[in-house]
This record gives structure tokens, C-alpha cells and sequence, in this order.
């Protein structure tokens, strides 16, 4: 009986089990137009694709535990120091130095307004999110970078209050496990799994 | 915050004069069951050859050096497709590298032709460029362009790369567009006036005889932006002939063309919009930092450069490039522009950047009539048409082989054989496609200058490609 692959790592190597692939045949692909000659051929692929967050994995892993964390520039050589990075970066942009992770859950929680957004009626295959997806971009008071994320609560409006939400049920740890919602929104009225 | 050192303004100085003498470009569609990818790149370097009255061998026997663009060797499932190509079209044992830089891939590859004539090690050489976005059904294609983000912190929302559009339209509508309809129906304007020249266009994908209220009726994607407004998703090829001074007279000695003066110039930014930090305006030839110091105020919001609003990348692609030239107002020194329209809303972000219009009053390109090969609302010819052989939006976005069709373009108009190519009867026939009874002649008469701007992801890379009538330079020493 087939599994979903799984890896872990032991010895910093890949330990992998169950099924990585899935086989299926090649079929035909034939002109209906003129006499059903040959034209080429599928070629399916299922494949899982095994992928190392490196130096970001503390973000993902504490999207799960509702903490949301940044990066900020602690070199005092830096022309550039302090400034303060979310999406999370793991080296400065300027002096290239490993920057110092944040908390910035709290910081998140007060000053976090909408900078754009869009209403995302289609989407690609793979993807998970309910239609319509509303994608929003967030501003934070201090922080140098715009934030993309989505809103899992009501419409969005350029510079409308929203808080963040977690996954801390059941976390994907994707980026998915973080999620916004208008200020001022009930508990819950939260997706299933998801917390303040 | 981006502060430029001394020696990164430098302004890019080739060692000696780069022209192109000759493209070409196959059949553009959404499939071609019919045709493997080499096929498609040699009807492009067959029909390059002919545009110079020469057999494929005799052509190929100047070409020293290949550079080959392709963005996507997923879509294709083929590892190496340069080998593929450089293969088929016999042209082993030279050197060749294959090239990838997302939309700009087109013109990244031409940008390192030029590089390797400019330098002299090589006196020609081929820049070809394909996609073929046929091999997946359509949902698949759009999750694997959205790889094209930040795969862990942009694709999973959603795989789909018209939402990281649609982020920078609503805010460049709400900010830069009042939030007015009458804006929204200018974006629509752009994919009336591209799907109208694409058919005019034998090559053209989607030609289509349209009105703003059909694009403002087309399905949403992801709004505000709708499916008349997105680019095409394309098979073709496209390819251009780079030389040195020597080998253009000699291989332009019996045709039509007249070997076009070529520079890039070729600009970059985060490929995550959400990491671009608030900075100065880096100002071209024709803008001074004054005219900027009210932005802000005269569009609220508007003061944060480049934002969700303005493409750096844009913008340095042509402040090198305009410095190396001798461009100083685009819209007074060149004739006619192919701009990367992948979305409605980054063509207009796109004339502010390259300076056809100041930050914040691009619309006004299309409102007055400017960008049309005849200004509908004077009958005259346009300033500065732009996209007349359709664009992205009605022509073709084979993503490897853009950037090229849109140089090719550019340099047909110099040659002044816009006509001859686009109205010759056989090519339509030969295509399957019929020629219009309304056809008309998109050449741009007396056309000495111009620029195709090769623009990739959210504005991640871009190359802005001037070419020039020798006879007719801004710049002694360019």
C-alpha cells in the first residue's frame, strides 16, 4: 500500500520513506482531424519535491506556535543598521551580516494597515486557498518591507486596521499558516484551526 | 533605502559599434501540436536569412557565438533545450549558453550578443529565443509561472501570477488613478489598441477587433484586473543577427535592411515586491528632482518610490541606457516603442518609468493619443506609437522569444519594411491565417530610433534596447 513521502532529517542527511512517485503510463495523443494519426505523447509526473527553509525555518516553525517573527540589522557597521525586515531576511541586504531575529507579533497586532490588495477570482493549480482569494499587502509602523499575505475575514481597503491570525491547530508549516483580519473581528468568526 | 556608489552608475561604454542586421520569428499561437520547438527556431533564423536574401547555411556561416533564451525548462520538461536547439540548428561546435531572466529573458539574450560583439570575441552572433507554454493545460501553466515568485513566501497564495499584478493595479488606480472609473477605462483602452494592431499582424496570436466595454465585461482574474487585460500565454520563436561594422555591410549587401545601431541597457529589483524599500527617484535626462517634491501631495500616497507603483528595475534599465545613447526626452528622440504590456496596468506603470510621462501621469500617454500609430483624436500620427505589432496582450508572449519579437519589431520599422513583412500575402496564407480585408500599414514613416523595453516577474529584471539609424545618432561617441 502506497504512503505519502515523508523525510526527516537525522546525522544533517535526508531520511526519506513511502512513495516519492507515482507512476502512469504515457498516453498517445492522436489528430482527430486526419484519421487519428500520431501527434506526441502525455508524460505525466507526480513527484515530491523535498525542500529546506534553511536559515528561515524558526519563521515557519512559530507561524504555529501565533508568533510572528522578523529580522533587523544589528551590525554597527552597517550604513543601514536597525532597519528592520519582514518577509523575514536572513542576511542584511546591505552589509550582507546575519541579522538578529524579532518578535514582532505585538508590533503586528497594533499597527498593521492594508498597503494594497487584490480579489483573486482564479488561481493556479495547486492552489488551496478558498476563491475568492483576497491577497493583502501589510505595512507595519518601523519595519522597512511591505508584508504579502491574505485576508480570511470580510473585504479588504487600502490603509484598513487588520490583525494578524495563526494556524496553531494542525499547522502546514507554510506561509499559509498566516493569515489577517479586519480589526475588531470576534474570535469566532475564525477559520477553523486558525487563532489571535 | 538603495544608495548607488560611483562605480555602479558607471555608464556601460561598448568597445566598438554593435548593429543588428536581421531577425525573424516563427508562427505565433497558444498551441502547435504540429511543430516540435526546433521547427519554430528554424522558421525564425530561416526567415532571419531571408530578410537578407541568403540561404539559412550561408547566414550561418558568419554566427561565431549562440545565446539562447528560454525562461522555463519545466514548461518544456527538458533540461539542456539549448543543446536541443543549438543542435538542430547545426551550428555545433560553437560556443553557447542559454540565458533566463523570466519575462526579460528575450532581451537578456540579445543584451549578451551585444556584450560578446561590443567586446570583439565574437564579429556575430545569433540571440534566439522560444517558449513553448502548450505543454501543460492552462491552470498548470499559471501554477508554474507562480513559481516564478518567492516559492515560500508568494506562490502558495493562490499559483497564480496576475494577482501579484493585481495588487500594484489597485493601488496605482486608488493613488495615481483617483480611484476613477475613467482610469479603469483607460487600462482598457491599451488591450482594445493591442488586440486591434495584433491584426494587423500575421504572426500575431490574438488578433481582435474589440471595445472598452468588452475588456470591462471580460471575466475578472483577479481584480481590477480582467482577462482582456493579461497577457497571452504563447508558443513561438523569435531571433535576431548581432554583428560587429565589418560583417553587417557585407551581410546587408544584397537586402533591404539597413544594419540598425543596437545598446541595451539593463536594469534589476527584488524579486518580492514586499521587499522594496522606500527610496529616492533615480531621474532620468528630461526630469529634475523638483518637479517630484509634491508627489505626495498632488497624489496622496504617491510618495513612496517605486512602492506597489513604479518598476526600479524600469527605470535603471533606461538610465543607462538613455546616457549611453544620448536620449534625453523619449518621447522627442525615438519614434516608436515596444513596451512589455504583460498586464494593462504595467504598461502605464511602465511609461513613467521609462520617462514617456513624469511619475503619476502616465494615463495621459493613451489619453492624448500619443501612443497610437494615428492619434484617433487628431488623425495625425501618433508622438510615439507604441505596440504596434499588438504586444503581449495581442501578439504573443512566448516568454524566451518576447523580448526578441519586440526588438525585431522595432527594427522593422527602421528598415521601413514594416509593410512588406506584415501585408506579404503568402505569409498570411502560409500561417492558415486571413489577412483582413481592413489591413493597414502599421509602418511608422521616417522611423530612425527606437526601443523595446524585456520586463520580468514584478518587475524583477528589465532591458530597455535601443536601436538607431547610423545615420541618424544623438551621440557621437555612442
Amino acid at each position: 500500500m502506497s504512503m505519502f513521502g515523508q523525510v526527516y532529517v537525522k546525522d544533517n542527511k535526508y531520511k526519506l520513506k513511502g512513495d516519492f512517485h507515482h507512476l502512469t503510463p504515457n498516453i498517445p495523443i492522436r489528430n482527430a482531424d486526419e484519421g487519428w494519426k500520431l501527434m506526441g505523447v502525455t508524460n505525466p509526473r507526480d513527484m515530491t519535491y523535498i525542500h529546506s527553509y534553511g536559515g528561515e525555518a524558526p519563521f515557519f516553525e512559530a507561524l504555529g506556535e501565533g508568533k510572528l517573527l522578523a529580522t533587523r540589522c544589528d551590525n554597527p557597521d552597517c550604513e543601514f543598521k536597525g532597519t528592520i525586515y519582514e518577509p523575514f531576511r536572513i542576511h542584511c541586504a546591505d552589509c550582507l551580516g546575519k541579522n538578529t531575529i524579532i518578535d514582532i507579533t505585538e508590533l503586528a497586532k497594533t499597527t498593521s494597515k492594508v498597503h494594497t490588495f487584490m480579489v483573486c477570482e482564479r488561481a493556479g493549480a495547486f492552489n488551496i486557498l478558498d476563491k475568492p482569494v483576497k491577497f493583502i499587502n501589510i505595512e507595519f509602523e518601523g519595519i522597512a518591507t511591505i508584508l504579502m499575505s491574505y485576508l480570511s475575514v470580510g473585504d479588504p481597503e487600502i490603509g484598513m486596521k487588520v490583525l494578524p491570525i495563526f494556524r496553531t491547530k494542525n499547522p502546514t508549516c507554510t506561509i499559509l499558516d498566516l493569515s489577517w483580519v479586519p480589526d475588531g473581528t470576534k474570535k469566532e468568526e475564525l477559520p477553523e484551526g486558525f487563532t489571535f | 533605502m538603495i544608495k548607488f556608489s560611483k562605480q555602479q552608475l558607471k555608464i556601460p561604454k561598448m568597445m566598438r559599434p554593435v548593429y543588428m542586421v536581421t531577425g525573424g520569428q516563427s508562427k505565433f499561437d497558444r498551441a502547435m501540436p504540429d511543430k516540435r520547438t526546433e521547427e519554430l527556431c528554424i522558421d525564425a533564423f530561416t526567415m532571419a536569412a531571408g530578410l537578407l536574401n541568403m540561404s539559412p547555411a550561408e547566414l550561418k556561416s558568419y554566427v561565431h557565438t549562440a545565446y539562447y533564451g528560454h525562461f522555463a525548462d519545466h514548461f518544456g520538461d527538458q533540461l539542456l533545450g539549448e543543446a536541443v536547439i543549438h543542435d538542430r540548428l547545426g551550428l555545433d561546435p560553437l560556443g553557447n549558453i542559454g540565458v533566463k531572466t523570466g519575462g526579460a529573458t528575450g532581451g537578456s539574450t540579445v543584451w549578451e550578443a551585444v556584450k560578446a560583439v561590443a567586446s570583439g570575441y565574437s564579429d556575430c552572433s545569433l540571440a534566439m529565443g522560444w517558449e513553448r507554454m502548450d505543454e501543460v493545460p492552462t491552470d498548470e501553466g499559471n501554477f508554474l509561472i507562480a513559481a516564478a515568485a518567492d516559492k515560500d513566501w508568494e506562490s502558495p497564495l493562490g499559483h497564480i501570477y496576475t494577482g501579484y499584478y493585481a495588487v500594484m493595479a489597485q493601488r496605482y488606480w486608488q493613488i495615481f488613478g483617483k480611484a476613477e472609473d475613467s482610469f479603469r477605462e483607460t487600462l482598457a483602452e491599451i488591450s482594445v489598441k493591442h488586440h486591434g494592431y495584433a491584426r494587423m499582424n500575421p504572426f500575431a496570436h490574438s488578433p481582435k477587433k474589440i471595445t472598452v466595454d468588452d475588456v470591462l465585461k471580460s471575466p475578472v482574474v483577479a481584480h481590477p484586473l480582467r482577462a482582456l487585460d493579461c497577457c497571452l500565454m504563447s508558443v513561438g520563436a523569435a531571433c535576431a543577427i548581432i554583428c560587429d561594422e565589418k560583417t553587417a555591410i557585407e551581410l546587408t549587401k544584397n537586402s533591404a535592411n539597413k544594419p540598425v545601431r543596437i545598446w541595451v541597457g539593463a536594469g534589476s529589483h527584488t524579486l518580492r515586491p514586499a521587499d522594496r524599500r522606500d527610496m529616492d527617484i533615480p531621474l532620468l535626462p528630461n526630469e529634475t528632482a523638483d518637479q517630484y517634491k509634491d508627489l505626495g501631495k498632488r497624489f496622496p500616497g504617491g510618495d513612496r518610490y517605486p512602492g506597489f507603483t513604479g518598476f526600479l528595475a524600469a527605470r535603471m534599465a533606461v538610465w543607462y541606457g538613455y546616457r549611453m545613447t544620448g536620449v534625453n526626452d523619449p518621447s522627442e528622440d525615438l519614434d516608436l516603442l515596444e513596451l512589455h504590456d504583460a498586464f494593462t496596468i504595467s504598461d502605464v506603470q511602465t511609461y513613467e518609468d521609462i520617462g514617456v510621462r513624469p511619475y503619476g501621469e502616465g494615463r495621459d500617454y493613451v489619453e492624448s493619443g500619443d501612443c497610437y500609430h494615428t492619434n484617433p483624436k487628431t488623425g495625425k500620427p501618433g508622438k510615439l506609437p507604441s505596440n504596434l505589432s499588438g504586444g503581449l496582450i495581442g501578439c504573443m508572449h512566448a516568454v524566451g522569444a518576447t523580448g526578441i519579437m519586440q526588438i525585431f519589431e522595432v527594427a522593422t520599422h527602421i528598415w521601413n519594411r514594416w509593410g512588406e513583412i506584415h501585408g506579404d500575402e503568402k505569409r498570411w496564407k502560409d500561417f492558415g491565417r486571413k489577412k483582413p480585408a481592413d489591413w493597414t500599414d502599421l509602418q511608422v514613416k521616417g522611423a530612425k530610433r527606437g526601443m523595446a523595453i524585456s520586463h520580468a516577474g514584478v518587475g524583477s529584471h528589465v532591458t530597455a534596447t535601443i536601436l538607431m539609424d547610423p545615420d541618424h545618432l544623438l551621440k557621437e561617441d555612442a
